[in-house]
C-alpha cells in the first residue's frame, strides 16, 4: 500500500499531488526512491552490522534514496526470498545472490543485464574495472548480469604451532598434493586428537571439488553452462584423491566433514589444515589462540580454486528511476574504498585492483599479508560450477561426491552416474 | 422486504459459518486443489511456458531413485521415532505423576526440549554430534572409544537424527499422558492393590487401556510429525550424505526452491497428502473401534 502510494508519487505529477493531498503525505517525499535489497551471509560472524553500516553511509551521501537492506539467510534462502518477493508482486529492486544463480535467474526472466542499464561511457568503463576472473560467473551470452561483491576463493588455513610440533617448517605451507599428504601424515596423531587436513564436504561439496579438479587441470563445465565434465578422467582422479585422504592416507576423518563446524574444529586444534572460504579469514584471525598461516591451495598439475560468493543483481521489474538508484548503490558498495573496508572487516576479496591500491588496504596487507592470498590466487582461479538447471546438476555432483567419500560408491561409478544425470537435465540446452 | 424466519435462520447460520469457511477454503481446500492441478503441468520458465502433461510428473516420480530413497528414509524415520518416543513419554509421565522430590523440576526438565525451536535444537545437536570436538565423542573418549563421524556416515546419520527427534518429542507427548493420568480415579489403583494385582499387571490391564484415547491422539500427531518435521535437516545435514538422511518434505522443499521445479514439488506433495490421509483414516477406523472411551 505504502509502496504503491510512493510509486504514484514519483509518477504522474498531478496524480501525485492529489494522492499527497488525499493521504496528507508531505510533498517533500516526492523525490525519494525506495530500494529493497536482499543479501545473504554464508560464513557467519557479525557481517550484518558491516552491511548495515555501509548502507547507512550510502543513505547519508544520497538522501534522495532510501534503502532497506534485508538479511536473508544463506545463499539458498536469499534466492528463495528474493524470488518469492518477486512473484508476490512486492519485489525487491536489487539483491546480492549467489554468483552461480545466474542461469536460473535468466531463465526465470528475473534479472536485467547491466549492459541494458548503463548508458554513459564512464559506466561502461566501470563494468570493466573488476577482476576479470570474478566476472566469469556474472557474464554469459556476451552480457554482464552480476557485479561482484562478496567474493571469495578457497584458501588453506594451517596451524603453525602444530607444524612446529610435528617438525615441519611453519613458514612453508604444503604446495603440492604430495607435500600436503606427507605433511598430513606427520600432523595426524594416532589417538585421533589431531587430524592432518579437513576439506568440508557438506554445504558446498561441489565448490571444494571445483578446486581439486582445477588443480588437476580440469574444469567442471563449459562456459555456456550447458555441458558438464563430471566423468572426465582428471575429475575422477581428483575425487579419488579426496577420498584417499580419509580412506588410504588416514589424514582426514572418513565420511563427510561438516561445513558449519569446520572452523570450530580448526580453532580447537582438531585439524592442522583446513580448506575454507577466505570469508572466514577475519573471524579466524580474531579467534585463533595459536599462530596460524594462510596459503594458496596446493597444486597437482597446476594451482587452482574456484571463485565463490555473491554478486549484485538488478531485477527486471523495476522502473528506470529505481534502476538508476540501484546502480548508484551498487557502485557505492563496490567502490575501491568500500571494497577495501569490506575486505578488511570480513576477509572477502577486494573486487578490483583499485581496491587493493587504496592506502588502507595496502597498509592492512602490509601488517597482515594473508589478506592478499585470495587475491594472489585469483590468477589461477576459475568460475564456480554453474549451469542451467543448476540446482539439480549441482545436487547430482554433491550426491556423487558424498557417495564416494562415504564409500557407498566408487568415485568412478558415482561420477559417471552424476554425468548421466547432468546430461539428461541439460539435453535441451545444448 | 419480508423474509421468512426459516430463510433468516439459514442466512444467519451461513453468516456465522463464513469466517471459518473463508479460512478453510483459502488455506486448506484451495491450496490442495491447486496442488493437484499443478502436478499435472510441466515446469514453466519464462522461455518455455508450462503446459498440460497429464500424469507425466507421476511417471517421473516413480522412476526417480531419490524419491524412493527419501520415501524409505521417511518410513524408517517414522518407525524409529514413533514407538520409542511414545513409550518414553508414558514412562516419563508415570514417573512424574507420583510424589517425587523436586517433581516440578523433573517435569520441567522433561518438557524443556519441546519448548525449544527445532532449529535451535538442531544447532545444539550439531555440536553434540560433531566428530572429536562434540559432546558425544568427548564422553566416549573417557571410555577410550574412538570418535565417530555421526552425521558424516550414511549408516549412522539417520539413527542420529532419530535420537535427536525422540529427545525433542517425547516430552511433548508426556504432557498429554500426564494430563490423562491425572484423570484416572485413584480408587482403581486402590482396588487393584486390594485384589493383589502387581504393578505391571495394573498398568497392562487397567492404566494402558484407559490411556488408549490419548495414545490414539498422540499416535496421529507422531505420525504427522514424522512427515512434517524437517527443520533440523536444514541445519544438520541438508539431507546428506548422498541423501542418506533426506526426508520427503525436505525433498519437496529442494524440488520447489532449489530446483524451481514447482510442478514436481506439487506431485510429491500430492503423494504426501495421500499418504497422510490414508494413515490418519486407518488409525481412526482401525484403532478407534478398539478404544474404550469413558
Amino acid at each position: 500500500m505504502l509502496n504503491s502510494i510512493k510509486k504514484t508519487l514519483t509518477g504522474v505529477a498531478t496524480a501525485a499531488c492529489m494522492t499527497a493531498l488525499a493521504t496528507g503525505a508531505p510533498a517533500t517525499a516526492q523525490a525519494k526512491t525506495d530500494l529493497t535489497m536482499y543479501y545473504p551471509i554464508a560464513v557467519g560472524g557479525p557481517l550484518t552490522t558491516v552491511i548495515d553500516g555501509m548502507v547507512a553511509d550510502f543513505m547519508k551521501e544520497n538522501p534522495d534514496i532510501n534503502v532497506s537492506a534485508i538479511y536473508a539467510g544463506n545463499y539458498n534462502d536469499a534466492r528463495v526470498k528474493a524470488l518469492a518477493a518477486l512473484s508476490s508482486g512486492s519485489p525487491a529492486q536489487l539483491s546480492v545472490m549467489f554468483s552461480i544463480d545466474l542461469y536460473e535467474l535468466i531463465e526465470q526472466d528475473a534479472i536485467v543485464a547491466f549492459d541494458d542499464v548503463v548508458t554513459t561511457d564512464e559506466d561502461k568503463a566501470w563494468l570493466k574495472s573488476f577482476y576479470p576472473t570474478l566476472m566469469e560467473n556474472g557474464v554469459t551470452g556476451g552480457k554482464t548480469w552480476g557485479i561482484p561483491f562478496q567474493r571469495s576463493t578457497i584458501v588453506m588455513y594451517y596451524n603453525k604451532d602444530a607444524f612446529r610440533a610435528a617438525g615441519l617448517d611453519p613458514d612453508k605451507a604444503p604446495a603440492t598434493w604430495d607435500e600436503m599428504v606427507d605433511a598430513g601424515k606427520k600432523l595426524t596423531k594416532s589417538d585421533g586428537s589431531q587430524w592432518g587436513v579437513m576439506i568440508p564436504s557438506t554445504g558446498y561439496p561441489y565448490w571444494m571439488f571445483g578446486a581439486l579438479t582445477m588443480q588437476n587441470n580440469q574444469v567442471l563445465m563449459n562456459p555456456a553452462g550447458s555441458k558438464t565434465h563430471f566423468d572426465a578422467p582428471a575429475t575422477i582422479e581428483a575425487l579419488q584423491f579426496w577420498k584417499d585422504l580419509g580412506a588410504k592416507d588416514k589424514i582426514m576423518p572418513e565420511g563427510t566433514i561438516e561445513w558449519g563446524t569446520l572452523r570450530q574444529n580448526f580453532l580447537e586444534g582438531k585439524t592442522a589444515i583446513m580448506w575454507h572460504s577466505t570469508g572466514n579469514l577475519t573471524t579466524v584471525k580474531k579467534s585463533a589462540t595459536f599462530d596460524f598461516g594462510v596459503a594458496m591451495l596446493p597444486a597437482k598439475q597446476r594451482l587452482g580454486t574456484p571463485t565463490g560468493g555473491g554478486n549484485f543483481y538488478i531485477f527486471k521489474k523495476t522502473t528506470p528511476e529505481e534502476r538508476t538508484a540501484a546502480m548508484k548503490l551498487i557502485k557505492f558498495m563496490t567502490s575501491p574504498d568500500r571494497s577495501a573496508d569490506w575486505s578488511i572487516e570480513t576477509g572477502y576479496m577486494g573486487v578490483s585492483q583499485a581496491a587493493y591500491d587504496t592506502p588502507k588496504l595496502q597498509e592492512y596487507v602490509k601488517g597482515f599479508p594473508y589478506a592478499a592470498v585470495a587475491r594472489d590466487q585469483l590468477e589461477f582461479a576459475t568460475a564456480e560450477l554453474s549451469t542451467y538447471q543448476t540446482g539439480r546438476v549441482r545436487k547430482a555432483l554433491d550426491d556423487a561426491i558424498q557417495a564416494a567419500l562415504t564409500g557407498s560408491k566408487s568415485p568412478e561409478e558415482a561420477l559417471k552416474e552424476a554425468q548421466e544425470t547432468a546430461d539428461r537435465l541439460l539435453k535441451t540446452y545444448q | 422486504m419480508y423474509l421468512s424466519p426459516n430463510v433468516m435462520r439459514h442466512v444467519h447460520g451461513w453468516l456465522l459459518l463464513t469466517p471459518a469457511v473463508i479460512l478453510l477454503v483459502a488455506f486448506t481446500h484451495y491450496p490442495t486443489v491447486a496442488t493437484v492441478i499443478n502436478s499435472l503441468y510441466s515446469k514453466g520458465t519464462a522461455i518455455r511456458p508450462s503446459r498440460f502433461v497429464g500424469l507425466a510428473n507421476y511417471e517421473l516420480m516413480a522412476e526417480d531413485p531419490i524419491f524412493w530413497k527419501v520415501l524409505f528414509n521417511n518410513m524408517w524415520f517414522a518407525l524409529g521415532t514413533i514407538p520409542t518416543s511414545i513409550a518414553l513419554a508414558i514412562v516419563m509421565a508415570l514417573l512424574v505423576n507420583r510424589a517425587l522430590p523436586g517433581r516440578s523440576f523433573v517435569r520441567m526438565a522433561y518438557f524443556t526440549p519441546t519448548v525449544l525451536p527445532m532449529i535451535a535444537v538442531a544447532n545444539i545437536w550439531l555440536f553434540f554430534y560433531s566428530p572429536d570436538i562434540g559432546l558425544i565423542d568427548n564422553i566416549a573418549a573417557w571410555f577410550g572409544i574412538p570418535g565417530h563421524n555421526w552425521l558424516g556416515d550414511p549408516n549412522t546419520v539417520l539413527p542420529a537424527i532419530i535420537v535427536m527427534t525422540i529427545w525433542k518429542e517425547a516430552g511433548f507427548f508426556m504432557i498429554f499422558y500426564l494430563a490423562a493420568l491425572q484423570h484416572i480415579p485413584p480408587e482403581l489403583r486402590e482396588a487393584a492393590r486390594l485384589e493383589g494385582a502387581s504393578r505391571w499387571y495394573f498398568f497392562r490391564r487397567v492404566l494402558f487401556p484407559l490411556l488408549m484415547p490419548t495414545t490414539l491422539f498422540v499416535l496421529i500427531n507422531a505420525v504427522l510429525n514424522s512427515f512434517k518435521l524437517v527443520d533440523h535437516l536444514f541445519v544438520l545435514t541438508k539431507g546428506g550424505p548422498d541423501n542418506a538422511s533426506n526426508l520427503l518434505l525436505y525433498y519437496i522443499f529442494e524440488s520447489a526452491f532449489s530446483y524451481f521445479d514447482t510442478t514436481y514439488a506439487a506431485t510429491l506433495t500430492v503423494l504426501l497428502l495421500a499418504l497422510l490421509a490414508v494413515m490418519a483414516l486407518a488409525q481412526f477406523f482401525l484403532l478407534d473401534r478398539r478404544i474404550h472411551y469413558r
